[in-house]
């Protein structure tokens, strides 16, 4: 680490925003000045979550090695799945040893918010210097005004669908409202190809879509002051409106994992799901003619709008945070801001292939978005949806009420008929009760 | 060791000898490791597990004494006794059936057979094959798109649209047993197969003397000699059924609308996924119970020789 000076670190940004800007990824802002210092000798231990795709971890450990032949830094990376990251996390910050950085999901840092080193300063120049962070990055960063986490991106859902399917149901895309919406879902019952959402205990997809109706008409777990206000009008409004869909759709959705939608889509059974990016993935890069018909009839578009008249989808955020203990938290520091910087993150957006979105705004002029039309609705994520445990506050309870599945089985229950919505909603304001009184 | 240490106290000595000879004090002492062991990794996990289910402990954090507060909380839960009703129908009617077949398939595997050694290795396979890659086969065979089961009866045209195998909560619930019955079998047939080999042929021969019929020679011959390898045997059985985790975990995580929760997933979704240990714990002590009358009715059972034997008591 001796050979790794201030100025070192300064050129090494100069370069990097030089290079930015000639790429034309970054607006010419007024830029934070960044000065840091990292330890002498340091070393670094990194947890972070599995890959969804493989370009995602071979552009990500490319960067690293380029930090390590530029500061000395030497950095050991490690992948979990998303869901064993978590475990892990918590116990790290209970027990004061482990990694030095680790990239998780959603709420968690604001777990143990007080062992974390304050971001502040780099969160201010990162986002002085790329136009931004998006408000729901910037809500899934900040703690009380401080900021204990990096948001590293947010892994998107869209409605993916087949587009003969929606042209033959007489659509030209997918309606913005949510009454149009339920009409060509209602127009592709019966046909070959028509709607499904899980409704299953899969993590993501089945959080995705229900969130998603429960906040577009207004309905919430919680209110900004913790209360439970699950069991309201507007709530039952959304399963009473989810009844509808999921009248709509191809049997057995209840027993959807997060897999089903895409083994169904893939085979041509589905003609409209909601989904990440991967359906389109293995179609366009399957050799199977199958497939890569399926990929050129299929595209993507954004959930519609309800009477809250905004977006407010719910997708899966990553973030990075340093702990207090480690030994090197001003390396830690310059690693995030290396990977963070447009270089490498552009590099990693790309190599991800549109998994995931941007959460600085600068990076939404990544060539990835536009290259395929198909990937541009993926784009905006940040900007579309709304943060876990809204609209109450990040932590222990907004994580399990969504680990243990309370929106999702109100949903199920609701739409499957073996309750009423109401009796849906007040069983589920019972069971989140508990979790935000404890 | 004490005992063996040279003293030049001749009356330490001959204490250290009159030690030795102590049948007691020297099989305390043998019991020792054995102690240590169920100590560290039975009795103390089990007591932290107890705990846990007293406390508000969440994933990273020590949580504090809370009484039975958790209990009350699931007695309030409609979920939790879902799952209670789900657990005791799945370990009942699971258990029945795995004996059933198991014991059919044992007596079947005892009469001369052709390739017999071969076939007794191939009733072992479902035991084999690690328990999360038969769940996802039985994932794919009951898949509301895809099931083969679905497919063959829609061909066959005994049916005209899939089944929804794991949409719908009873034929779900009906769908694991299966699968576990499937998986179980092979454990219950080849331990009775094993039972049914230490009964003594003469027994048999001196029956067939006296004219006895095939049912008779069962129920009065094979029954009673085999009812104690049957108590050991469904205790176990019911002992794996009750605890069963990975077919539910990987084939319906539970669902549809946790029509297949069993404790041990219920536990785990909220202890892990959802960061309650404290809440989870207590799910997992409420197992206790049911779990301690399987063990006592084969202690009994084994500890009762006229009722070993077949006799009304």
């Amino acid at each position: 680490m001796s050979d790794f000076s201030r100025r070192d670190v300064l050129k090494a940004g100069v370069a990097t925003t030089a290079a930015a800007v000639g790429a034309g990824l970054m607006p010419e802002t007024a830029q934070a000045a960044w000065t840091n210092q990292p330890e002498p000798n340091a070393s670094l231990r990194v947890l972070r979550w599995k890959q969804f795709v493989e370009g995602d971890i071979a552009s990500f450990m490319a960067s690293t090695k380029k930090f390590t032949e530029k500061t000395g830094i030497k950095v050991r990376v490690d992948s979990e799945s998303w869901e064993d990251v978590r475990p892990k996390a918590a116990v790290a910050a209970n027990v004061g040893a482990g990694p030095d950085i680790i990239i998780d999901t959603n709420d968690d840092p604001f777990k143990f918010p007080e062992k974390l080193v304050d971001l502040s300063d780099l969160a201010d120049y990162l986002g002085g210097k790329y136009g931004g962070w998006y408000d729901t990055c910037r809500a899934y960063g900040t703690h009380n005004k401080r900021w204990i986490a990096l948001p590293q991106g947010v892994n998107v859902s869209c409605i993916n669908y087949r587009v003969s399917a929606i042209k033959k149901a007489g659509f030209e895309k997918i309606p913005e409202d949510l009454p149009g919406f339920l009409t060509l879902c209602q127009k592709l019952k019966g046909t070959a190809t028509p709607a499904g959402f899980a409704l299953g205990h899969a993590s993501g997809d089945a959080n995705n879509w229900t969130h998603w109706c429960l906040w577009t008409h207004g309905g919430m777990v919680v209110d900004p002051k913790s209360n439970v206000v699950l069991d309201s009008p507007e709530t039952v409004a959304s399963l009473e409106y989810a009844k509808q869909l999921a009248d709509t759709f191809v049997p057995g959705t209840l027993s959807w994992l997060d897999p089903s939608n895409n083994k169904a889509f893939l085979a041509g059974e589905l003609g409209l799901t909601g989904n990440g990016i991967s359906i389109y993935t293995v179609a366009k890069n399957s050799p199977d003619p199958a497939l890569k018909a399926i990929a050129a009839d299929m595209d993507h578009a954004r959930y519609p709008i309800g009477p809250v008249k905004k977006f407010t989808e719910q997708n899966l955020t990553l973030s990075a945070y340093v702990f207090k203990y480690s030994k090197y938290p001003r390396a830690a520091k310059e690693y995030l801001r290396f990977m963070w910087e447009a270089d490498q993150y552009n590099d990693w957006l790309q190599s991800s292939n549109g998994y995931i979105s941007q959460p600085l705004k600068a990076y939404a002029k990544n060539p990835v978005w536009t290259a395929d039309p198909k990937t541009t609705p993926f784009r905006d994520g940040a900007d579309r949806i709304l943060v876990n445990g809204y609209a109450g506050p990040l932590g222990y309870a907004s994580a399990a009420v969504m680990g243990d599945f309370i929106v999702v089985d109100m949903f199920a229950e609701a739409c499957s008929g073996t309750q009423t919505p109401k009796a849906a909603a007040t069983r589920a304001a019972e069971r989140a009760k508990r979790y935000y009184q404890v | 060791m004490a005992v063996e240490m040279h003293s030049s106290d001749q009356s330490a000595a001959r204490a250290g000898w009159r030690l030795r000879d102590n049948r007691d004090w020297l099989g305390a002492l043998f019991m020792l490791p054995a102690a240590a062991i169920l100590l560290v990794f039975l009795a103390y996990p089990l007591g932290l597990g107890f705990w846990l289910g007293l406390t508000d402990a969440k994933i990273g954090e020590a949580g504090h004494f809370i009484g039975w507060g958790n209990f009350v909380s699931l007695a309030h839960d409609a979920v939790f006794w879902l799952v209670v009703f789900n657990t005791t129908f799945y370990t009942v009617v699971a258990s029945v059936v795995k004996f059933a077949l198991g014991l059919y398939l044992a007596l079947l595997l005892n009469e001369r057979l052709p390739f017999k050694s071969l076939l007794r290795a191939f009733v072992l396979l479902p035991f084999v094959v690690p328990t999360v890659l038969s769940a996802i086969a039985f994932w794919w065979i009951y898949d509301s798109q895809f099931s083969i089961i679905s497919w063959v009866l829609i061909r066959l045209g005994l049916i005209h649209r899939y089944i929804d195998f794991l949409g719908e909560p009873w034929n779900a619930r009906w769908a694991v047993i299966a699968a576990n019955i499937w998986r179980g079998i092979p454990f219950v047939a080849i331990t009775l197969l094993a039972g049914l080999q230490t009964i003594s042929p003469s027994l048999y021969e001196a029956a067939t003397l006296d004219g006895v019929t095939a049912w008779q020679r069962f129920r009065h011959i094979t029954l009673p000699l085999l009812t104690p390898i049957i108590a050991v045997v469904m205790t176990f059985s019911v002992l794996l059924t009750f605890t069963d985790f990975q077919l539910i975990y990987t084939i319906t995580g539970g669902g549809p609308i946790n029509a297949t929760h069993l404790m041990a997933t219920l536990s785990f979704q909220r202890a892990i996924t959802g960061g309650y240990l404290g809440e989870g714990a207590a799910i997992a002590d409420a197992m206790v119970p049911f779990l301690l009358a399987a063990i006592l009715f084969s202690y009994f059972g084994l500890q009762r020789r006229r009722w070993q034997q077949g006799s009304a008591d």
